[in-house]
This record gives structure tokens, sequence and C-alpha cells, in this order.
């Protein structure tokens, strides 16, 4: 059996294709449970590619290949009894841009992964969890008094945590968001950084940043990729401060990327 | 300077004009063709038109209410079996249709929409006329049918190919299984446009006369039967105005207003479901 305090996540030796071009080398890292970790790295290092592999997001997709280990709670995410739909359950994902599903109200957009899992529950029942979930994603007062409005009626900021709301409603262990404020303004990107602080007590969460200020407050370890390598993994005090590799440094003083 | 500007803004006005008066020209015949059928019309557009039967030559009066039952009969027939398999075939197309099937489908789907209505109508006489040596409901049913779906299908794959592959993605992050996810996100999203599609493929399918010559055939009687000739609009319509009869050329006009008037209200309700739905607070 798995201890608490064992990393959630332990990934070795993952490389990822598509097609003939190699897009993640070797990486090798392991996640602890409850932790913030921010993934950073100039654009098309595979920081999402590599995000997508701990959900199968890329299982659709043709010509991807992976090899490597990624053991989730002690098994292996890609070995065969695992079914990729139950996973997404336990991780779930937020994405760059916000995405409620048009044409449902602020409250479906929450319950509709609880409705299409299969769980009946009664309704009171699901109301407490669609609330519960909206007051995680610190929307709840914001959107009580309207939850039957749209979901695209609210705004930017508004809508990604809708969206954050909608990932937690399933309760999953693991929560990817792939630059989660990259689409909004200064005020809701502050909103949201808050909200992973907080989250981040109570589940994992691994968070693409292009942002390095962001990534400072909000992470406790700081993962730095370069061309589809991992240049180094470190607690993020080290990583701004002290970083072991020179282009880790070189990378954060903004001598390139 | 001043002459190459006002020169610009005289080609740009004219051009609006241009496109303007096409676009009036698009829309007049439409207008055209209710007012006169009204005017000529007039004379037996009755209360009695909607509920009686039609009248021998002479006798005045009488109505297409057996064309109306027969004309909603066989369209509903065609529906209730072209809707689903419509349906579910754009969802195929556009969901699940990458390879080599899915266009041939795509071909088959556009040919067929080609296909002139008459050879529709043959189509029901070889396949359900002649096997069951009567016509019937069932004949101009499946005629209309194939006249339906194709419009349908393609109709379905549009709309949901303007639902934005985020959808899909947020679904399956959700941990939804795909045909759930397909059925009760992706279809609920562009549910409106496919509903569209339906309402105009059954205001095109409501006035089609050529498949039902050789299927429905016509009545001057109620028919209860869903495997014997049948009454329709459009064929009643026909057989009024190709008559020698002065009378009969009016009920013609008359039962062509009821027809105009059940496609201009499914045209209506078509407008209904696309509207946007804006959200005001
Ligand atoms: N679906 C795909 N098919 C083929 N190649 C892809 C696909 N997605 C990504 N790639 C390639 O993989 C590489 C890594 O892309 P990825 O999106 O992971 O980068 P990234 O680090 O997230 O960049 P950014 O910061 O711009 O988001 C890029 O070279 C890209 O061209
Ligand atoms: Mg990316």
């Amino acid at each position: 059996m798995e201890t608490v305090n064992s990393p959630i996540l332990k990934i070795t030796e993952l490389s990822a294709w598509f097609g003939a071009n190699q897009v993640l080398r070797n990486i090798a890292m392991n996640i602890e449970r409850n932790t913030v970790t921010s993934i950073m790295g100039p654009s098309g290092c595979g920081k999402s590619t590599f995000i997508r592999c701990l959900n199968r997001m890329h299982d659709l997709t043709p010509g991807f290949r992976l090899s490597g280990g990624i053991v989730y709670d002690g098994t292996d995410i890609y070995s065969d009894p695992i079914d990729p739909v139950a996973l997404r359950r336990k991780v779930g994902m937020v994405f760059q841009q916000p995405n409620p599903f048009p044409r449902m109200s602020i409250f479906e957009n929450v319950a509709v992964g609880l409705r299409l899992n299969g769980k009946n529950m009664p309704k009171s029942e699901l109301a407490g969890r669609v609330e519960q979930s909206l007051r995680m994603a610190a929307l709840w007062n914001e959107a009580k008094d309207h939850l039957s409005r749209p979901g695209t009626s609210l705004s930017g900021g508004q809508q990604q945590r809708l969206c954050i709301a909608r990932a937690l409603a399933v309760e999953p262990g693991i929560l990817l968001m792939d630059e989660p404020c990259s689409a909004l303004d200064p005020v809701s990107t502050g909103k949201i950084e808050e909200l992973i602080e907080e989250l981040g007590e109570r589940l994992t969460i691994i968070v693409v940043t292009h942002n390095m200020q962001q990534a400072a407050r909000i992470s406790d370890f700081v993962a730095f990729f370069l061309m589809g390598d991992l240049v180094e993994l470190d607690r993020s005090a080290k990583i701004f401060t002290n970083p072991s590799d020179k282009r880790t440094e070189e990378y954060i003083t903004g001598r390139f990327g | 300077m001043e002459s190459i500007a006002i020169r610009r803004k005289l080609t740009d006005r004219a051009m609006t004009g241009l496109f303007l008066f096409a676009a009036i020209l698009v829309v007049a015949p439409l207008f055209l063709i209710f007012a006169d059928l009204l005017w000529k019309g007039a004379k037996e557009l009755r209360w009695s038109l909607l509920t009686d039967l039609p009248h021998p030559v002479g006798e005045t009066g009488g109505g297409i209410a057996n064309g109306i039952l027969g004309t909603l009969t066989i369209s509903g027939l065609a529906m209730a079996v072209g809707i689903p398999v419509a349906v579910m075939t754009g969802i195929y197309l556009a969901e699940y249709g990458r390879g080599w099937f899915a266009s041939i489908v795509r071909f088959c789907v556009d040919t067929l929409a080609g296909v002139p209505s008459i050879i529709m109508g043959i189509f029901g006489y070889v396949l359900v006329v002649l096997p069951m040596k009567r016509f019937s409901a069932w004949a101009a049913a499946a005629a209309l049918a194939m006249i339906f779906i194709p419009i349908v299908v393609r109709t379905t794959e549009e709309m949901l190919k303007t639902v934005p592959h985020s959808v899909r993605e947020a679904a399956l992050a959700l941990g939804i299984e795909r045909w759930k996810a397909t059925l009760f996100i992706t279809v609920r999203t562009a549910w409106s446009g496919i509903v569209t599609g339906i309402l105009l493929a059954m205001a095109r399918i409501l006035g089609e006369t050529a498949p039902l010559l050789f299927t429905a055939l016509g009545n001057q009687f109620w028919q209860s039967r869903l495997d014997g000739p049948i009454a329709a609009i459009p064929l009643q319509v026909f057989t009024y105005a190709i008559s020698p009869y002065e009378d009969w050329h009016d009920k013609a006009w008359a039962g062509a207003v009821v027809l105009i008037l059940m496609v201009l209200s499914i045209s209506m309700a078509a407008r209904f479901f696309t509207r946007e739905k804006k959200w005001k607070p």
C-alpha cells in the first residue's frame, strides 16, 4: 500500500513522439501529494504535451506515441487494466482558453460531469456538490444568484473559475492546468493564483505557466523544460534563487526564451 | 485628390445599391407569389377548405381536408424514419467519420441530395408499390424520406462541425465517455441548428409533388389505411390545376395558399430555433 507521503505521480523515462518528431526525452520526475508544481520553459518545449500525457489526452491524436512509465498511486496509467475514461476523472484538466459548455447553465456546467459519469445522486446532493465545487473555485458568491444563467454569460475570469469548478466537481486527485491565466486580465489572474494556492492544500496541482512571478508565487516546485528535456526540478525557492543548471539560470534571468 | 475621393464615394454608393437591388430581386418573388395566390385563390378560401372533402366537378364548396391529413401523414412517416437515421448519420460523419468509408457515405449523401425528385418517386414505385401491388402512403413516405434524409444528414454534420474542438476536449477531460459526450454535450450544443435543418427539410418535402405521382397517387376520399392510395395537397393542386374546369382552377389556387402557409409557418419556426439566444440580464 502506498503511504500518504509517497509521491502521487512517479514518472520514469517518459519519451513522446508526434509521428517521427520526438517532443519529450526521458523525462523523470516525482510529484508529491498536495503540492503545486509549475512547469516552465520556452514555447514549444513540450510542456503541454507533457501534462496531456498525464491524463491520456493524446489517446485520440493520430501519430502520437509514448514510452516510459507514469505511475499514479501505484498503478501505471498506460497499463492495460486502466480505463482512460476513469483515469480522467481522477486527473482533471483546465485549459488555456476558458471553455464552459455553451448552451448549459452555470449549474449544469458544474453538474454535467457528475450526471454523465453515471453517478445517480438525489437532486439535493447534486446541488450540494455543485455548491461545494463553486465555493472551492471561489465563484459561489458571484454566481449563487444566477445559477440558471448560461455559463458563457460570465466574464472570462469567471468562466475560467467555472471551468475549475467543473473539473473539481468530479473530485480529481490531480488537477492539470495549461496556462490557465494567459487569456485573463491581471485581476482575474490574481484570483486564480490565490485559488491555486488554496487548492494546493488539498489536491495535487500541476500548472504550466510562462509567468515567472506567478510560478514563484504559487508553486512549491518548479520544473524547467527545454526542447523536450527536463533540465531541472526543484523547490521553487531554490530554482529562483540558486538554480543548479546554468540553462535554468539563463532562462529565469531572461537571457533567452 | 478631391475628385478621387468623390469618385470613390460614388462607386461605393453604386455598389451598395447594386447589392441591395440583388437582395430585393431575391425577396420580391416571395411576395409576388403570395399576393398572386391570395388574389386568385380568394374565391375558394373559406373555412370548409380545411374541413371538407373535395366536391365533384360543378358542385361549389368542398375542401382539401383529406389532402391536408394525407400530406401530414406522409411527411410524418417520412420524418419518423428519416430523423433518427439522418441525425445519426450526421453524427457519424461529424464525430467519427475520418476514413474512406465516411468519404463514401459523404459522396453518396451528396449524390442523393442532387437526385431529381421524380426519380425518388420512381424509386418508391419500384421498391414499394410494385411488391405491394398497390399505391400507398408507405411508398410516398419512402420517396419523401429519400429526399429528406440527405438534407438533414448534411445540415447535422455542418452544425456539429461548428461546435468548437475545445468543447469536445473539455468533455473528454472530465472523464465522460465518448458517446455520452457526443450525445449530451456536442449534439446538445448544436441542437438548435440541427432542428432548424430538420424543419427546413420538412418544408421542402411538404410541397413535393413529383415523387407522389407514382406512390401516393391521390384520393378523393378519406384514407384510413397506410397501405392504400392517399390524398396529398400538392397532388390535389396538381389535379385541379390541369383540369379544364374553372372552379377547380380556383381550388388549385386556394390549395396552393394552404401549402405555402404551411411552409411559411415552418420556416418561421426554423427562424425561431436559430435566433441567437442572447442573455439579457
Ligand atoms: N497535435 C500535434 N501534432 C503534431 N505535433 C504537435 C502536436 N502538438 C504539439 N506538437 C509539437 O510538439 C512540440 C511541443 O509542443 P507543446 O504544445 O507541448 O509545446 P509547449 O511547451 O506547450 O509550447 P507553448 O508554450 O507554446 O504552449 C512542438 O514542436 C509542436 O509542434
Ligand atoms: Mg502549451
